[in-house]
């Protein structure tokens, strides 16, 4: 007991203050796997590997394994793209196009266990005219393409002939990326090492930790005893960090939002003047403070208002009075009760939650009880993902998205009538056919500023006939040691964990002196 | 015996997975179902077998496993072989130490307070072990990291190495082995401590030890030689039944310590509906209680002289 506790000593001290050039981040939920044909760090920001091209810190789209970004042909059909010479895997082969040829079709391949299939589903070959050239044929006409080539590029020569869903390669990665996995311990850590060969300039931060600490009061005391040097946290629990030296608790905007999806298979949710209605009701900017303790913006519609994308004109604010005009014009009358009804149709629905997720909870809750003020009776139902999944074409749900990216990507699949009971992305069947319209023009329109144009339209429809109630925009907030330089702040998405958070471009790092 | 018990359990399980309202290509898919269309999802459940009816799932898998062939992991993506022998020292190291800690601790304090009944040491060591069969084995482990992790900075608050420089030790692991080791064996002693306490009472009331003290023997040879030793035989029987506490505490101290255990992918394969790996883990678990039953009628027949084995 004794001889252990001076062993700890040693072992757990405090942070030195020397450079750091290893850095120890704390990731929950552990990868299942580190292909990124199975899904793993699906738009890039792998360290691991890299795609075609990459987003920059202002989402910019930027060559990466393509010298170039890539030209597309008149009819925006063909997309060319031309190899970085010189670029090797970690275990020495170089990069050839047959290597991008095979980590597409494996995505296409519908033996491939994966979910990223669907981005690519405006493929129909990739060719190889010759060993720095890969040619993607569309089979409809599709501007946004390269914006999803960020995808991981893995060695043909290791995965050739092997069975992808379970072979060694998903835990024992080979990739060009900035680092190479040097040991995974499952359930324990993995460690991540310098690429000293990498193209884009061998990273000043020789290693990177991953220890996997599944709970959150653990993860926030073990970064207090310096264990750790950077985690994601939820925001009571970070207060603590706000005045500890050489830390800094860090709130990073995402495209992250949630809100109340109306279901068209319901009679009330599927009215256009009680979802107008009740969009003027909710009380954003108390959800914000109260829920989200002021990490968040209020939210209007699916793209993020930082976004050059975003229409201005539709944030509004809170209107009962234009709310109770709504209702009555469209005939939902206020009974002695003061709760309304339409003929034999009482104002009233349920809006279920993820009953593990506090945060839905409380939204549920608030937009509730702000609905009750103009006559509406929403009811709240907290269920297990599998139980509200059955009934999202009737019930309404607090549900979350977003992604910084391009719109096609967080709207088409939403918001278009093709999608319509497809999994989680229209759940409610929504079906609008100037949406339906706007969308397929976004998609196919190369011009920016057009598609720009197109995508405001989109938002103005969208709020004029909402799928959504849209309620918060979230900050996701990080605690971290300041032990380096040269951290850039970039909109997240959805899905954070391994892949996004402030060690985004960990490669580009320097330790300070 | 063994092998019917197996049967069952694990036809059990595929059945009540079967009976879940959980879907396994959702959960084969973990973070990125929610990416996953309709088809997306119909095309994995094929591609992983689980559009099959529960009985062909475990025919399936029994006739591969019966040839030593475990499958692969859904969730871990990799073959459950590979899952298992990564972890499986870890969770042995930390149950074999965790279970010596208990049995040690429990024998000597449990003697100890029986032998001076209704002293101070008694009292205090039976309300510290009912106050401790009432703490749940997480919270006790958050504790133990507050306090010593985190205010006296004696030992890490989790994983098996240093995670700085990732160094595999001796003293590493020792220093790391500390909390989680602990924190199950206070799990697990009140029940034994007691346990002890009764059964040495008990003993000490027998006809033998009235005997052996009548015929003049010294009070130790008495205490060690005839008290204890008959104490221990019902004891012996209980500790095989109580190894699937054990087992159970080791699933929420590794989870808790980070701890790379076999205990801890348990959960994971039971929330992610991995049918290979959980069918695995089950017989594992099963043949691990078979087997400390069995250990128990043999080590039983060596303290008793009585019993013959035959």
């Amino acid at each position: 007991m004794l001889l252990a506790g001076a062993v700890a000593a040693t072992a757990c001290g405090t942070a030195p203050a020397a450079a750091r050039d290893s850095v120890v981040i704390a990731v929950n939920p552990e990868p299942t796997t580190l292909n990124p044909v199975l899904g793993f760090a699906p738009y890039g920001a792998s360290k691991l590997f890299d795609g075609l091209v990459a987003l920059d810190d202002k989402l910019n789209l930027v060559p990466a394994l393509a010298e170039s970004l890539p030209k597309a042909s008149e009819d925006n059909k063909t997309f060319t793209y031309t190899l970085r010479q010189g670029v090797t895997f970690s275990d020495g082969t170089p990069l050839t196009a047959e290597d991008v040829a095979f980590t597409y079709q494996s995505v296409l391949d519908p033996k491939t266990n994966t979910t990223m299939r669907t981005d690519f589903a405006a493929v129909e070959s990739v060719r190889t005219p010759d060993p720095r050239t890969v040619v993607f044929q569309l089979k409809y006409p599709y501007a946004t393409f390269p914006q999803y080539t960020g995808l991981g590029i893995v060695p043909a020569h290791l995965l050739r002939g092997k069975d992808i869903n379970t072979d060694g390669f998903n835990r024992k990665p080979v990739g060009t990326g900035p680092y190479k996995l040097d040991s995974w311990q499952a359930g324990e850590r993995m460690v991540l090492t310098a690429n000293e060969k990498y193209w884009g300039g061998a990273p000043k931060v020789k290693k990177v930790t991953l220890a996997f600490v599944r709970d959150d009061n653990v993860r926030a005391t073990r970064l207090a005893t310096g264990e750790l040097d950077a985690a994601a946290m939820p925001p009571r629990l970070v207060d603590r960090f706000r005045n500890q030296p050489g830390m800094s608790v860090r709130s990073v905007p995402s495209a992250d939002y949630r809100g109340i999806m109306m279901p068209m298979g319901n009679p009330v949710t599927s009215d256009n003047a009680l979802r107008r209605a009740l969009d003027l009701v909710i009380d954003r900017d108390a959800m914000v403070k109260g829920i989200l303790g002021g990490a968040g913006k209020p939210a209007f519609g699916p793209l993020f208002a930082e976004s050059k994308w975003y229409e201005k004109s539709i944030e509004h604010p809170v209107d009962l009075p234009a709310a109770e005009r709504i209702l009555d014009e469209a005939g939902w009358v206020k009974g002695p009760d003061g709760m309304r009804r339409r003929g034999d149709t009482p104002a009233r629905f349920t809006v279920m939650y993820n009953a593990a997720d506090t945060v839905r909870k409380d939204i549920a809750l608030a937009f509730s009880s702000d609905a009750k003020k103009v006559g509406v009776d929403v009811a709240v139902d907290g269920l297990s993902v599998e139980a509200l999944q059955k009934r999202m074409d009737k019930d309404a749900l607090v549900m979350g998205w977003g992604t910084p990216y391009d719109p096609d990507f967080i709207t088409y699949k939403i918001f278009h009538s093709s999608f319509a009971g497809k999994g989680w992305y229209n759940p409610g069947r929504y079906h609008n056919p100037t949406v339906d319209k706007l969308l397929d023009e976004g998609r196919t329109t190369p011009d920016e500023a057009t598609r720009v144009g197109i995508y405001k339209s989109f938002q103005k429809e969208q709020a004029a006939d909402p799928a959504w109630l849209f309620c918060v925009q979230l900050d996701h907030v990080y605690v971290m040691a300041d032990a380096w330089n040269g951290l850039q702040q970039q909109v997240e998405p959805h899905n954070d964990g391994l892949a996004h958070g402030p060690w985004w471009n960990v490669e580009k790092w320097v330790p300070k002196q | 015996m063994s092998v019917p018990i197996l049967l069952v359990v694990t036809l059990a399980m595929f059945a009540l997975g079967a009976a879940s309202p959980f879907d396994p290509a959702a959960r084969y898919l973990g973070d990125s179902v929610g990416n996953a269309t309709t088809e997306d999802l119909e095309r994995i459940r094929h591609n992983i077998g689980a559009d099959q009816p529960f009985y062909v799932q475990w025919w399936n898998w029994l006739t591969h496993a019966v040839t030593g062939d475990l499958g692969d992991s859904l969730s871990q993506h990799q073959p459950v072989l590979a899952v298992i022998s990564e972890r499986l020292g870890w969770t042995l190291l930390l149950v074999t130490v965790a279970f010596v800690v208990t049995m040690a601790l429990s024998l000597v304090t449990g003697a100890l307070a029986a032998i001076r009944h209704g002293g101070w040491f008694d009292r205090a060591v039976t309300t510290l072990a009912y106050a401790f069969e009432a703490v749940p084995v997480f919270w006790l482990s958050l504790a133990m990291i507050w306090l010593f992790s985190l205010t006296l900075r004696w030992f890490p608050a989790g994983g098996v190495s240093d995670v700085r420089t990732g160094a595999l030790s001796f003293g590493g692991v020792l220093s790391h082995l500390v909390m989680p080791a602990v924190a199950l064996a206070v799990s697990q002693v009140p029940w034994f401590v007691l346990y002890v306490k009764q059964s040495v009472r008990t003993a000490m009331a027998e006809d033998y030890v009235v005997g052996a003290r009548a015929r003049g023997l010294r009070e130790r040879t008495v205490l060690v030689g005839h008290v204890v030793r008959g104490a221990l035989l019902p004891f012996i029987t209980l500790v095989g039944s109580r190894f699937p506490e054990l087992i159970t505490g080791a699933v929420l101290v590794e989870t808790t310590f980070s701890w790379p255990g076999v205990a801890a992918a348990t959960t994971e394969a039971g929330v992610a509906l991995d049918f290979p790996l959980l069918a695995a883990l089950t017989t594992l678990a099963t043949a691990v209680v078979l087997l400390g039953n069995l250990l128990a009628d043999v080590v039983y027949a060596f303290a008793d002289p009585r019993v013959v084995t035959g």
